[in-house]
C-alpha cells in the first residue's frame, strides 16, 4: 500500500514583518522589501505528506507556482524531504486571481497523471482567502476535505481525517482520489534535515542555472543526474489555456488599495487618578453606556 | 459564468445547521436588503436541507422578499459537492446579480467550489460591500453599480477593494459579526419559492462518519459590553482583575492573541481577526497595544476605553477614552468607580 501524494505550495512575503518601508507609493504593498517565506500551512501539508509517505511508502511530489524566486520554498522542500520537486514559472501567470490560480495548478497536477492524494495549506497569510484548495478540487473534479486537523486511517481506496467545522469537528471518509486543505494545528513541521541541506544546498532551476551561467545541455544533464537540478514547467509545457491564465482569466479586479491607518480620533484623556476615573464612569452612565 | 444580468437579484446563501439558522444569515439579509434597495431588485435567500421550511419565516422577517427553498432528505446533511450543485443549478437558472456567504467554515468550503464551477469571482472575508461604480484603467469603460467588495489583506495591514464586472455573479463571503443584525419584524411579507435539484450518487463522495458540535461557552458576539485583556496583564493570576472589572459591569471577558497564546485566557475568547469580531455597546482593552489583527475585531465598539501604561499604544488612536496608567492601579480603581455608582 503505497500513496503518491501531491503538494501546493506559495511562497508568501512574511506579513507580519510588514512596515512602512514595505510600500509603495502608490498604496500597493513592496513584495520584495518584506522577507519571503514558506506559506506556514503549506509546511503542514508539506509535513502530513511525509508522514504518509513514511507511514505507508510513496512518494511526495511538490509544486510550486510563482517567480523564478519561489524555487527557495522547494529547496526548503527537498530539505525536509520531498522526493520530486516542481517550479511552475511564466510571466504569463501574473496577476492571475485565485479562480485563474487554480485553473493553473490544476493544468499542473493534470500532468502529473499519478497522484491519489492532493494537499493545500488551509489558506495563504498573503491573501487569507482559502480559495484556491476548493477550486483546484472543483477543476481536478475530486471530493475535497477542507480545515483538516488529523490523519485517521489510511486504505488503498479511502482516505479517513478529523476536520475542524468551526463549531466542532467532523470525522469524515473521503474515496481516494482526494484534495485535502491542512490547518496548522494539523501537525509540527520537521524542520530541514542537515543531510539533506547538504545534498541539496546546489539545487537550482532552469532559470537559476542560466543566471550561474550554466546553460549548456550536457552540463544541465550532469546536474539533473545529481538532483539538482529544479524541474521547471511553463505554461506551455502544461497545456494551459491562456484565455484562462494571468488577468485575463481572473474575474476579479483589485480597484483600490488602502493602507491601513488607525486614524487618531481624538479620544479623552482620563487621569488615571480616583477623580479622573470616577469623572469617566459617570460619563458613561449618563450617556447610557453602563448602568 | 453567467451572463451580466442588470435586474438580476440580491441573494443571499442561508447556512443552516441542524435545521438552525446562526445569525450569520441574519447578518448578510441586513446587509443584503441596503445593496438590494440601492439596485432596486428583490433581495433573496437560498436555502437548502431537509424540513427546514419553518426557517423561511425566519428569514422573511429578517429582510428576504423571497426564499428559493429546496428540501430533500439527502440535503440534511451538508456535503460540498452536493450544495455546489444546488447553487450552480439554481444560479445557472434565476442569474442573481449578487451572491452572497458567510465567511464560516462552510461557507468558505463551499462558495469557491461554486465560484470554480461557474467560473465566476469570488472574494473572501469582505468587511464591508458598498455600489458603486469602476473605470477599466486600460479601456476606460466604465462600469456602473458593481458591488465594491472591500477586505483585509497582508495579514490585515491594506485594505483592499475587488470588483467584478463580468464573470458574474458578483460573489463575496462576508466575515461574521461584521455587520448588524436586523430586528425581527413578523410582519414582513415574503415568497417561498419551492425548487428542486436532481441529485445522483456522486453527488455526496463523503461519508460523515461522526460529527460532534462544541457548544461555544462564551458568547462575545451577543454581549452588549466587552472586558478583554491582553499581554500587559502578565500572568494568568492577575488575568482575575479582568474578570473582577467584567463582574462588577455584568459584561463578557475578551482577549488579545497574545493573552491567549500565554494561556492566560481559553481561545473562545479571542477578540481580532482570527478570533470573534465583536460590535459591543463598551469596550474595555486592558493591558492591550491594539495591533491592527486586535483593532479588526473591535474598532466598531461605539464606545472604546484603553487603559495601557504606554501613551504610544495604538490602541489609542481608536479609543473614546484613554487612561495612561499602569492597569494594576487602574483597574482597581475602576472597580471602585464603578462599585460606588451602583
Ligand atoms: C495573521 C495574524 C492574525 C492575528 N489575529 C489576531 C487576533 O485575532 N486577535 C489579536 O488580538 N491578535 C491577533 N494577531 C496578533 C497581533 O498582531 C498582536 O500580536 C496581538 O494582538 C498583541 O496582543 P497584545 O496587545 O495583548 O500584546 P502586546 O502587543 O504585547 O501588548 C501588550 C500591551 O500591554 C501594555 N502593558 C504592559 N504592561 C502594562 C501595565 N502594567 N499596565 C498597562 N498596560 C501595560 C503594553 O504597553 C502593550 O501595549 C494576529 C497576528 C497575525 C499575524
Amino acid at each position: 500500500m503505497a500513496f503518491d501524494c501531491v503538494v501546493l505550495v506559495k511562497q508568501v512575503p512574511d506579513t507580519k514583518a510588514v512596515t512602512d518601508q514595505a510600500m509603495n507609493e502608490d498604496g500597493t504593498v513592496n513584495r520584495g522589501a518584506l522577507p519571503a517565506i514558506f506559506n506556514p500551512e503549506d509546511l503542514n501539508a508539506l509535513e502530513l505528506a511525509l508522514q504518509i509517505k513514511e507511514k505507508y511508502g510513496g512518494t511526495a511530489t511538490v509544486v510550486t507556482m510563482g517567480p523564478p524566486k519561489a524555487a527557495e520554498v522547494l529547496r526548503e522542500a527537498l530539505y525536509r524531504g520531498a522526493d520530486r520537486v516542481i517550479l511552475l514559472t511564466d510571466r504569463r501567470c501574473a496577476a492571475s486571481d485565485t479562480l485563474a490560480t487554480s485553473y493553473i495548478l490544476s493544468c499542473a497536477v493534470r500532468k502529473l497523471d499519478q497522484y491519489d492524494i492532493v494537499l493545500c495549506g488551509r489558506q495563504a497569510i498573503d491573501g487569507d482567502t482559502a480559495q484556491v484548495g476548493p477550486q483546484l478540487a472543483e477543476k481536478l473534479n475530486l471530493p475535497q476535505v477542507t480545515y483538516v486537523e488529523e490523519l485517521l486511517d489510511l486504505q488503498p481506496n479511502a482516505i479517513t481525517v478529523k476536520r475542524n467545522t468551526g463549531a466542532g469537528w467532523e470525522k469524515i471518509r473521503a474515496p481516494l482520489p482526494a484534495l485535502l486543505t491542512v490547518m496548522d494545528t494539523a501537525n509540527q513541521p520537521r524542520p530541514p534535515g542537515a543531510k539533506r541541506m547538504m545534498k541539496f544546498k546546489n539545487a537550482r532551476s532552469r532559470s537559476e542555472w542560466a543566471k550561474n551561467g550554466v546553460i549548456e545541455t550536457k552540463k544541465l544533464a550532469s546536474l539533473q543526474e545529481r538532483g539538482l537540478l529544479i524541474e521547471q514547467w511553463n505554461l506551455d509545457d502544461i497545456q494551459a489555456d491562456l484565455e484562462r491564465c494571468g488577468q485575463t482569466g481572473s474575474p476579479t479586479q483589485v480597484h483600490r488599495i488602502q493602507n491601513v491607518i488607525l486614524t487618531t480620533g481624538a479620544y479623552k484623556k482620563v487621569e488615571p487618578t480616583k477623580e479622573g476615573i470616577r469623572q469617566m464612569v459617570r460619563e458613561l452612565i449618563e450617556d447610557h453606556t453602563i448602568g | 459564468m453567467v451572463k451580466v444580468n442588470r435586474q438580476g437579484e440580491v441573494w443571499i446563501f442561508a447556512e443552516q445547521q441542524d435545521g438552525k439558522l446562526s445569525d450569520v444569515p441574519l447578518e448578510l439579509l441586513s446587509k443584503g436588503r441596503s445593496l438590494a434597495d440601492q439596485l432596486s431588485v428583490k433581495l433573496s435567500a437560498v436555502l437548502g436541507g431537509f424540513n427546514v421550511k419553518p426557517l423561511s419565516d425566519e428569514l422573511i422577517a429578517h429582510g428576504a422578499d423571497k426564499v428559493y427553498l429546496v428540501e430533500d432528505p439527502l440535503l440534511q446533511d451538508y456535503q460540498t459537492t452536493s450544495y455546489a450543485k444546488m447553487l450552480c443549478q439554481l444560479i445557472e437558472k434565476h442569474q442573481p446579480q449578487i451572491v452572497l456567504y458567510g465567511a464560516t467554515v462552510l461557507g468558505r468550503d463551499l462558495a469557491p467550489r461554486v465560484a470554480s464551477a461557474l467560473k465566476a469571482g469570488l472574494t473572501a472575508d469582505c468587511t464591508d460591500l458598498q455600489i458603486g461604480d469602476y473605470t477599466e484603467l486600460k479601456t476606460k469603460n466604465t462600469h456602473k453599480n458593481l458591488m465594491l467588495q472591500i477586505r483585509p489583506a497582508f495579514g490585515g495591514n491594506i485594505i483592499a477593494t475587488i470588483v467584478n464586472y463580468d464573470w458574474w455573479p458578483q460573489m463575496a463571503t462576508v466575515r461574521e459579526g461584521v455587520m448588524p443584525l436586523p430586528e425581527r419584524n413578523g410582519n414582513l411579507k415574503g415568497e417561498i419559492v419551492t425548487e428542486s435539484i436532481a441529485l445522483s450518487p456522486q453527488d455526496f463522495p463523503l461519508e460523515i462518519l461522526q460529527r460532534h458540535r462544541r457548544e461555544k461557552k462564551v458568547n462575545l458576539k451577543g454581549a452588549r459590553i466587552i472586558v478583554a485583556g491582553g499581554a500587559g496583564v502578565g500572568s494568568r493570576e492577575n488575568f482575575r482583575r479582568i474578570w473582577d472589572l467584567a463582574n462588577c459591569l455584568g459584561a463578557a471577558v475578551g482577549g488579545s492573541r497574545a493573552a491567549v497564546d500565554l494561556g492566560f485566557i481559553g481561545h473562545d475568547h479571542q477578540v481580532g481577526q482570527t478570533g470573534t469580531t465583536v460590535r459591543p455597546a463598551l469596550y474595555i482593552a486592558v493591558g492591550i497595544s491594539g495591533a491592527v489583527q486586535h483593532a479588526a475585531g473591535m474598532a466598531e465598539a461605539a464606545k472604546i476605553v484603553a487603559i495601557n501604561n504606554n501613551p504610544d499604544a495604538p490602541i489609542f488612536q481608536i479609543a473614546h477614552y484613554g487612561i495612561v496608567g499602569d492597569l494594576n492601579d487602574v483597574v482597581p480603581r475602576l472597580i471602585k468607580a464603578i462599585r460606588s455608582k451602583q
